[in-house]
């Protein structure tokens, strides 16, 4: 569904993308994890387009993504740190990306568990980090997107609403979603990829399903057979 | 396209420091023109407030905005639509808004006093002066990522084009006074927005013969209609240009 090829980026002299491959199909929960400033975040922000890479193609869905806009239509992305005008109220935002995006039959399951529906008329200013993740998650959600990109979802939110999150994640990779998925809290992931890449310095160190990772590992928590990857060295 | 203009229209125009802005405009206006007995009198004075707040309040607010919009554009660019899209609908939005609190402000009492050639001219050339402040704003917004810098780039600029380019035109003209540079000054002037502004409207009412062997040169170029369309069509190139450089920077831009 997405193919990467050959991707490097530079920020000045810093080199944040080195030459990186990857192909992610349908139906994966990808997690993509690594140390801060090791590019995951440009990695996904080139998939969306948002960060141009200074070599190399996207393929999405069989459309190299260069100077295309449409295929974003497909992509319902959560942003690591959402921030909205200041005076719009969180009901105007949600009329508008529906606008924006003139879907017939939003998806508003999360609108209602997060019952964010009581505080459509708050201004965007006024709300606290988590409920701003709650809209960020909800606007990713809405439109029935094939490709879900959710970076750091579940940071600064509370317990139940990061349980609700993961729920409604697990039900859309059951539908044969692909979700690409970047955290740091290894513990959370658990129950919910099937597939992990590690980056480090702008690499992919490794990129392997879960039942190779464990096996290889001989470990059951995710977490553990990281560190073990890491400490052996065995990776690619 | 108008979706998010409108969103953004309805944004800004609940913030605080637009309707103070719009205020301000208000109080000095009409209260220029009750202080003074003739309305010309009244005029010159707020062309002079105007062409200070309005290029000030415009590029400062506007390049605080980009600055602050810039998790907001980043949603945006996620969703399907063209990056040079985003970009005007931001630059329409801005704009239209800063245009509604120059007429709301300055320019109901400019009409109520002087519903004249001269005070159309005046409001005309208020609302060019705000877009052009506008399209320089997103200019100085785009160059850099640090928003210091940002904000400093647009004070510089407007200290540079509202105070310190009259004294370097002062300067040169003391300088070279024994040469014939009169011509060269209206290339000169066309540099700057504010005084393609202020020259339009002092032509128009009839003070130019205060300005000596220059204002009746300027008087020959701006104050037939020609010279009208030409400094017109100079204001217009002066939103054109600085935005469509910011449009190129926009298109290739990290963000």
């Amino acid at each position: 569904m997405i193919d990467i090829r050959h991707i490097s980026k530079n920020f000045g002299k810093f080199k944040v993308l080195d030459d990186i491959n990857l192909t992610c199909s349908k139906g994966e929960c990808i997690a993509l994890i690594g140390p801060n400033g090791c590019g995951k975040t440009t990695l996904i922000k080139s998939i969306l387009g948002i960060v141009l890479p200074s070599k190399g193609d996207i393929v999405f869905m069989g459309q190299n993504i260069a100077n295309s806009f449409q295929y974003r239509e497909h992509i319902g992305y959560m942003p690591q740190i959402g921030r909205y005008p200041d005076n719009m109220t969180i009901g105007q935002i949600i009329e508008m990306m529906k606008e924006i995006r003139k879907s017939s039959a939003p998806d508003e399951v999360l609108l209602h568990q997060f019952q964010l529906k009581t505080l459509f008329d708050k201004k965007m200013r006024t709300l606290s980090g988590g409920t701003t993740q709650k809209v960020s998650a909800t606007l990713a959600f809405l439109f029935n997107p094939d490709v879900l990109i959710l970076d750091e979802p579940t940071a600064g939110l509370d317990p139940l609403s990061a349980d609700i999150l993961k729920e409604k994640i697990i039900e859309e990779k059951q539908k044969g979603k692909l979700i690409l998925i970047t955290s740091h809290l290894l513990s959370e992931l658990d129950d919910l990829i099937t597939q992990l890449i590690y980056m480090q310095d702008g690499k992919i160190r490794f990129h392997k399903t879960i039942e190779a990772l464990k096996r290889e590992t001989g470990e059951e928590k995710i977490s553990k057979s990281i560190s073990m990857m890491l400490k052996s060295g065995r990776h690619e | 396209m108008n979706r998010i203009v409108k969103f953004v229209v309805l944004d800004i125009l609940k913030n605080r420091i637009v309707l103070v802005y719009t205020f301000i405009l208000a109080v000095l206006s009409w209260s220029v023109f009750s202080l003074e007995d003739s309305s010309t009198k009244g005029l010159l004075s707020l062309l002079n407030i105007i062409l200070l707040i309005v290029p000030l309040v415009s590029i400062i607010f506007t390049t605080i905005y980009l600055y602050n919009s810039a998790e907001f554009i980043e949603l945006l660019l996620s969703q399907p639509i063209q990056r040079k899209k985003i970009w005007l609908s931001l630059f329409m939005g801005m704009s239209v808004s800063m245009l509604l609190a120059f007429v709301i402000g300055a320019g109901i009492p400019l009409l109520v006093y002087e519903a004249s050639s001269v005070g159309l001219m005046m409001l005309g050339t208020g609302c060019l002066v705000s877009v052009v402040f506008v399209a320089i704003a997103f200019l100085s917004a785009i160059i850099t990522r640090d928003k210091a810098k940002g904000i400093g780039i647009s004070i510089m600029l407007w200290l540079f084009f509202a105070l310190l380019y009259d004294g370097l035109i002062l300067f040169l003209m003391f300088q070279l006074s024994d040469y014939p540079i009169e011509k060269a000054m209206v290339g000169i002037s066309a540099l700057n927005p504010i005084s393609l502004a202020r020259i339009l409207i002092l032509l128009h009412l009839d003070v130019s013969a205060m300005m000596g062997y220059t204002g009746a040169i300027f008087k020959d170029f701006f104050g037939t209609t020609a010279g009208l369309f030409v400094s017109f069509f100079l204001l217009i190139l002066w939103v054109i240009v600085p935005f469509y450089i910011s449009l190129l920077k926009f298109k290739k831009k990290d963000l």
